[in-house]
């Protein structure tokens, strides 16, 4: 059950993330990210990461997105144009784009052995195991997040403000 | 086998009793809304227009499914079965009862319990704007596409004061379970007053709860925040280019989202199935009693003064009258009580909330759209920042002195 759930969404997942490539308008490519972000979700719970998933399409599906496709919709940004491409471009491009990543593949299998198997529900830590350990072990880097991301915020607003003067 | 024969009959269940509710909330709806305007509302089809929504329904599947040759064909299709498919499925995590025994098996009332129950609430009703946003974009008209981008930016500026609002019963209760969290509120101070979360200790959920309220109607785009489809300046907003099915699935999904809505604002504030007071207080005979005195109301009204002009009142008062006496004496049966009684204070929490829904219509004015995002990014977010804040601090203090 679970072997073909995983088989299902790591399929949908791994379409959604060729078809954001290939989609022509903005707002296809940005539904199929959508697409690419709710699979990984449900991949997460598949591996028992309950908490990470539910946060995952909180903040990237429900959050990020959304702001991605309003700006896309008020903007009305229209289809890609394309310019014709190189004729190298047309014959190696695929080739050459496998065999590079064959090799990073098998690169990564020969630098790092180790790698275990994953099984199903492996990761079964909840809300109140994450959150204890955000705010003990991790309180250092947690809080310098924060700060981080609070800079970017008044960077933001900063950088609004000048518009509107 | 037997809990996939279990789940499949409850599903069967919830999504009947869902969809009934969907149809008939509409009627209630606009049978209240006629009242609150001293009219009568839908009286034609049915008695007292019981059977418009059968009606209703009929009407918009036999239309003509058109489709405007200047839309984008894929998203335009796409965003209605969006809208349905989010509004829909967030009622799978809701309890509405303790768990019960029926015919010797014992299963909780309810589809499923997650252990991040509230979290998947807020990630479905976080991606259900897409198909809002969608309709818009798709429909390429820019009535259509102004109330899309509406409706995107409200319900990302009022799910951060939701959320937050949210987050603060959660620290008392201490578990983001929707079943442990009634379960958490039950008992009661003093013998008599309820630990639901807007009572409970150390520090009343009261102001979060409102937030929450005010959210809600903002998140489900009902007025006085329904600044999406403004008639007045939007034609239709986001559904002006949609017909036929297409636009009654717009429909359902905002009663839907309506209905998980309270449901959550019920099973997180109100204490789900809790009682009002004790059992040993009589709570038990509230439903008998309020049943009773409906039905009591109804002879009157059908036999001894009926109005005139309404003659088949005469035979309909009574016998819905018979009906609801039927329903009151079911509430004494031994056998259902365990079931009727929890499910009857789940429902009558979440009726009174839907009431209230209908209520605000009929009476509020729409807001302007500069107050609308100056309320909740002025106000609303930090009152309930300042709202969670106090109550970490209480539950800090009070962790401290035990």
């Amino acid at each position: 059950m679970d072997l073909i759930l995983f088989l299902i969404f790591a399929a949908l997942a791994v379409v959604c993330a060729v078809s954001l490539v290939v989609q022509k308008h903005p707002i296809g490519s940005a539904l199929s990210l959508i697409g690419v972000m709710g699979s990984l979700a449900i991949l997460y719970l598949l591996l028992g990461a309950e908490f990470i998933a539910a946060v995952q399409m909180i903040v990237y599906a429900g959050a990020i997105m959304v702001l991605f496709v309003f700006v896309i919709m008020l903007l009305n940004a229209g289809s890609e144009t394309t310019i014709g491409r190189s004729w190298p471009s047309r014959i190696f491009g695929i080739p050459l784009i496998t065999v590079f990543l064959g090799l990073l593949a098998y690169l990564l299998q020969r630098m790092a052995p180790s790698l275990g198997m994953v099984s199903f529900g492996a990761f079964n830590t909840g809300a109140k195991e994450i959150g204890r350990s955000l705010f003990t072990t991790y309180l250092l880097p947690f809080e310098v997040t924060s700060i981080l991301v609070l800079i970017a915020i008044l960077g933001a607003i900063v950088l609004a403000r000048k518009e509107i003067d | 086998m037997n809990f996939f024969l279990i789940s499949l009959i409850k599903t069967g269940i919830v999504a009947g009793a869902l969809l009934t509710t969907l149809a008939y909330l509409q009627w209630i709806e606009r049978k209240l809304l006629a009242h609150i305007q001293l009219r009568l509302g839908p009286y034609r089809v049915g008695f007292n227009g019981l059977l418009q929504p059968l009606a209703d329904v009929i009407k918009l599947a036999t239309k003509e499914g058109f489709v405007p040759s200047h839309v984008n064909t894929f998203f335009y299709v796409l965003a209605p079965f969006l809208a349905v498919l989010f509004a829909l499925i967030s009622i799978c995590v809701i309890p509405f009862g303790p768990s019960v025994e029926i015919f010797g098996i014992r299963t909780d009332m309810g589809l499923a319990d997650l252990n991040i129950g509230v979290l998947f609430v807020l990630a479905i009703s976080s991606v259900g704007v897409y198909g809002i946003a969608l309709g818009g974009w798709a429909s390429n008209n820019k009535y259509s596409l102004l109330g899309g981008l509406r409706s995107s930016a409200q319900m990302i500026s009022y799910e951060l004061p939701m959320a937050i609002a949210l987050a603060a019963p959660l620290l008392l209760l201490n578990d983001l379970s929707l079943r442990t969290i009634v379960g958490e509120q039950g008992g009661y101070y003093l013998g008599f007053i309820p630990r639901w979360s807007i009572f409970q200790m150390p520090f009343p959920q009261f102001f979060s709860f409102l937030i929450f309220l005010v959210s809600a109607f903002a998140e489900t785009n009902r007025v006085p925040f329904d600044l999406p489809e403004a008639e007045n300046e939007l034609v239709g907003g986001f559904h002006t280019e949609y017909s036929s099915l297409n636009f009654a699935a717009f429909f359902m999904a905002e009663y839907a989202n309506m209905i998980t809505v309270t449901c959550m604002a019920t099973v997180l504030f109100l204490g789900g199935w809790q009682p009002l007071f004790p059992s040993a207080m009589g709570s038990d005979l509230v439903p008998v009693v309020l049943l009773l005195a409906g039905a009591a109301m109804l002879f009157y009204h059908g036999i001894f003064e009926p109005i005139k002009g309404r003659s088949w009142d005469r035979i309909s008062f009574p016998a819905f009258g018979v009906i609801f006496g039927i329903v009151a004496l079911l509430f004494l049966v031994p056998i259902l009580k365990p079931i009727l009684i929890p499910l009857f204070w789940f429902v009558a929490k979440t009726g009174t909330l839907l009431f209230l829904f209908i209520w605000v219509r009929g009476t509020l004015p729409r807001f302007r759209y500069d107050q609308l995002m100056n309320f909740t990014w002025k106000f609303l977010f930090p009152v309930a920042i300042l709202n969670l804040l106090i109550t970490a601090f209480a539950v800090a203090l009070q962790g401290q002195k035990n």
